[in-house]
């Protein structure tokens, strides 16, 4: 395991070295998969809820294909939004095409379908406790969706968290709509893919770990928000 | 405390009404008329069916046949009119005072009257001091009584209750006991399902006595418990219907 | 620590607000489509710096396969193309799709295998014969196979050896379909032989026991070519600050930054921005 020991090492002095290079591909790492998961849980998560508390024809069929799109391929959705915002695409007049924007569309789509499908069952879960004294008083469909939300927002935490992980793991979408271009969308992924295929593996994989240790503390944060939080609130 | 502005929601008229869940009569034709005034109490023994018919005639439950009328009944969306208390509170992740609030959002007060209106409603029931608790850490007792505040915060004219004392212990029982003759003394219409019969006979004006998903008798409560007039409830008073 | 409904919404519209603001959206910048072999060489780290410090204009490099490059340009989503693959470029040019083609340096291609040498061409100047004793002695070879310019000189290298490599191939011929850098990991775990150009290999680290067993025949030199894409026929490139970038690379002060760039004292690109033919 010498490539691993030569890797934590120079994993090390990366991160002691402070070199702005570095800093400048996790900081566009956490902008990028950041903002996915905000713009995606402001869609997904009142769409999945909103699934939970109502009924209505074909509501089988898209509760499954919400679940069957958890799995979307990131290699496919970044094909797609590169046609999509291409020059020559339907949306290319916008030029968005090689910008961290892109990648924030492209991880949006990847993990909206996670967030609306995992809070769909957590809402559905809890709406049998809830439905019939929100029935009760009176509060409309979208009132109980914004109510249930809060309410269930420790659940919805770690749902969240999924999301979040999901979008800064992936290489595929990122690499093809923001073309990994050096210090405008290389990002820690897409880095790693190309020290990899430079040979570089011990620097390949420092990168890795540091790319883990940050998923890692962000989760252990929320965790503790979220159970501080719970023991307070019940 | 505000009356309500006519036109009134009671009388409440049920008219051959028949709730059936896979072939099978929950409620077997029932006919009744709910006035204004009288504390309501509905008791029988289990599976009769009365904590269906108090969500029938709140609305929780449409009825398969047979008509429920409100004499003039509230607007679609619009604020409710009545409430209805559960055996279990079901209350948010907020403080107790938040979810009074969120109550009162709903019925369209504005928000600067919430927070007053939520607090006169804790100290109407003697939650006040206990207002930024949270309100699922608080003790069974207290939380039922939140939900009760919570009711009376509405304004409602009829008050549904299901078996809203079964979980607590004689202390809380008591104080809810209380809160529910207060509410009924500021002129809100008492709707109660309760399997203590001891309760029925403090709390309630007249009984409605249900077996297997019918109205077995009705009556005032005293000649009910001196004297039933129905084989089966004589049965149910001596203990020899099953609970 | 108590989070408002209030606070909490506050804090996200800020957070969206900082992922969506771009630094860029200011800035002039061109995108570039050139090959992964070229970025890996390490020569736009050294040349683009210059050209942005003479220009103030960042250069946005979209290193892909040859093949994906000219493809890029045909979508009109690069500005200006940087790829060493004179048949693709001229048939690039021939569709409209660029301006002019200007030749601008030559790298050359030398072929690794493992120091064992199975097929027993160390040393020889002459890559035809060195590719036909390969194929003799049916060594393992690993071919990229993807189009790129660097598996078309390839291709092109065993048409001159007399060899239809479509036919003679076997199970010693690995078509890989991965970029250089991958295709190289692939030979050094394998000991196979395999064609590279020089400047990935003089950047690459993960050897094995790999080492260059044929160089300096002519018929290896890789020459590349640069091309402003047409903005007649796509309106969205930036067609100044694209042609200020083709002119720069092929000036004297251009190909000396070419010639400058060393790996361990080694150049690695030769200008000839002026050599006819080229």
């Amino acid at each position: 395991m010498n490539s691993l020991s030569e890797a934590t090492v120079q994993a090390a002095q990366l991160v002691a070295s402070g070199d702005p290079k570095l800093v400048q591909i996790v900081l566009l790492s956490l902008r990028v998969s950041l903002t996915a998961v905000v713009i995606a849980c402001l869609i997904g998560l009142p769409f999945g809820a909103a699934i939970a508390v109502s009924r209505f024809a074909g509501r089988r069929s898209v509760i499954v294909v919400l679940n069957a799109m958890m799995g979307l391929p990131p290699v496919v959705v970044g094909l797609v939004v590169y046609l999509l915002l291409s020059r020559a695409g339907p949306l290319g007049s916008f030029g968005l095409l090689f910008t961290p924007t892109a990648m924030v569309i492209a991880q949006t789509i990847l993990i909206v379908p996670i967030i609306a499908a995992l809070s769909r069952q957590v809402v559905e879960d809890a709406w049998q406790e809830y439905r019939e004294q929100l029935k009760s008083l009176g509060e409309s469909r979208l009132g109980a969706v914004a109510t249930l939300l809060w309410d269930l927002r420790f659940s919805l935490v770690t749902i969240v968290l999924a999301g979040f992980g999901r979008a800064a793991a992936e290489v595929g979408a990122v690499i093809i709509v923001g073309g990994n271009i050096d210090g405008v969308t290389r990002v820690m992924t897409t880095a790693i893919a190309l020290e990899t295929s430079k040979g570089d593996l011990p620097l390949a994989l420092g990168l890795g770990m540091i790319l883990l240790t940050i998923v890692l503390a962000l989760n252990a944060a929320a965790y503790i928000v979220k159970e501080t939080a719970q023991q307070r609130y019940g | 405390m505000d009356m309500r502005t006519p036109p009134s929601l009671l009388p409440l008229e049920l008219d051959q009404v028949v709730f059936a869940v896979g072939g099978r009569r929950i409620i077997d034709g029932i006919s009744l008329r709910l006035d204004a005034g009288p504390r309501t109490v509905i008791v029988g023994p289990n599976g009769a069916g009365k904590s269906v018919l108090l969500r029938l005639c709140h609305g929780l439950l449409q009825p398969t046949l047979g008509t429920i009328s409100w004499t003039s009944p509230e607007p679609a969306g619009g604020p409710r009119r009545q409430a209805m208390v559960f055996q279990r509170p079901v209350l948010l992740r907020r403080t107790a005072v938040a979810n009074i609030a969120h109550a009162l959002a709903i019925g369209g007060v504005s928000r600067a009257q919430r927070r007053p209106r939520a607090l006169e409603a804790l100290r109407r029931v003697g939650l006040e001091r206990l207002a930024k608790h949270p309100a699922r850490v608080l003790s069974g007792g207290e939380q039922q009584r939140l939900a009760l505040a919570r009711a009376w915060a509405l304004s409602p004219e009829v008050l549904f209750l299901d078996e809203p004392t079964a979980s607590l212990d004689p202390g809380a029982t008591h104080e809810i006991e209380n809160a529910i003759g207060a509410m009924h003394a500021s002129g809100t219409k008492i709707v109660m399902v309760t399997h203590n019969l001891g309760q029925a006979r403090r709390l309630g004006d007249e009984i409605l006595f249900m077996h297997q998903g019918r109205l077995a008798e009705r009556a005032p409560a005293d000649r009910f418990f001196r004297q039933p007039e129905s084989r089966e409830a004589a049965q149910f008073l001596e203990g020899e219907l099953p609970w | 620590m108590v989070v408002t409904r209030r606070t909490f919404a506050i804090s996200l519209v800020a957070l969206i607000a900082l992922g969506t603001i771009s630094a860029q959206a200011q800035e002039r910048f061109i995108t570039l489509a050139s090959t992964t072999s070229t970025e890996q060489s390490g020569l736009f780290g050294h040349l683009l710096p210059r050209f942005e410090q003479k220009t103030g204009i960042k250069v946005h490099v979209v290193a892909v396969g040859t093949g994906q490059a000219l493809d890029l340009a045909r979508r009109g989503d690069a500005d200006v193309v940087f790829v060493h693959a004179r048949a693709a470029e001229e048939k690039f040019l021939a569709e409209g799709h660029g301006v002019k083609r200007f030749p601008v340096m030559y790298n050359d291609f030398v072929l690794l295998g493992p120091k064992t040498d199975p097929a027993k061409i160390a040393g020889s100047k002459d890559i035809l014969e060195a590719l036909k004793k390969v194929e003799a002695a049916k060594a393992p070879f690993v071919s990229r196979g993807d189009k790129s310019g660097t598996h078309l000189a390839e291709l092109d290298l065993w048409k001159a050896a007399g060899i239809d490599i479509d036919k003679t191939k076997g199970p010693w011929y690995r078509d890989t379909g991965q970029g250089m850098g991958p295709a190289l990991n692939t030979a050094a775990s394998m000991n196979a032989y395999i064609l590279t150009d020089r400047g990935t290999w003089l950047s690459f680290k993960n050897r094995g026991d790999l080492t260059i067993l044929v160089e300096g025949d002519k018929r290896l030199f890789n020459q590349y070519g640069v091309m402003l894409v047409n903005p007649d026929k796509h309106p969205t490139v930036k067609k100044e600050l694209g042609q200020m970038f083709v002119d720069w690379v092929i000036s004297p002060e251009g190909q000396k930054a070419i010639a400058d760039y060393k790996i361990n004292g080694e150049q690695l690109f030769y200008p000839n921005a002026g050599q006819p033919g080229a």
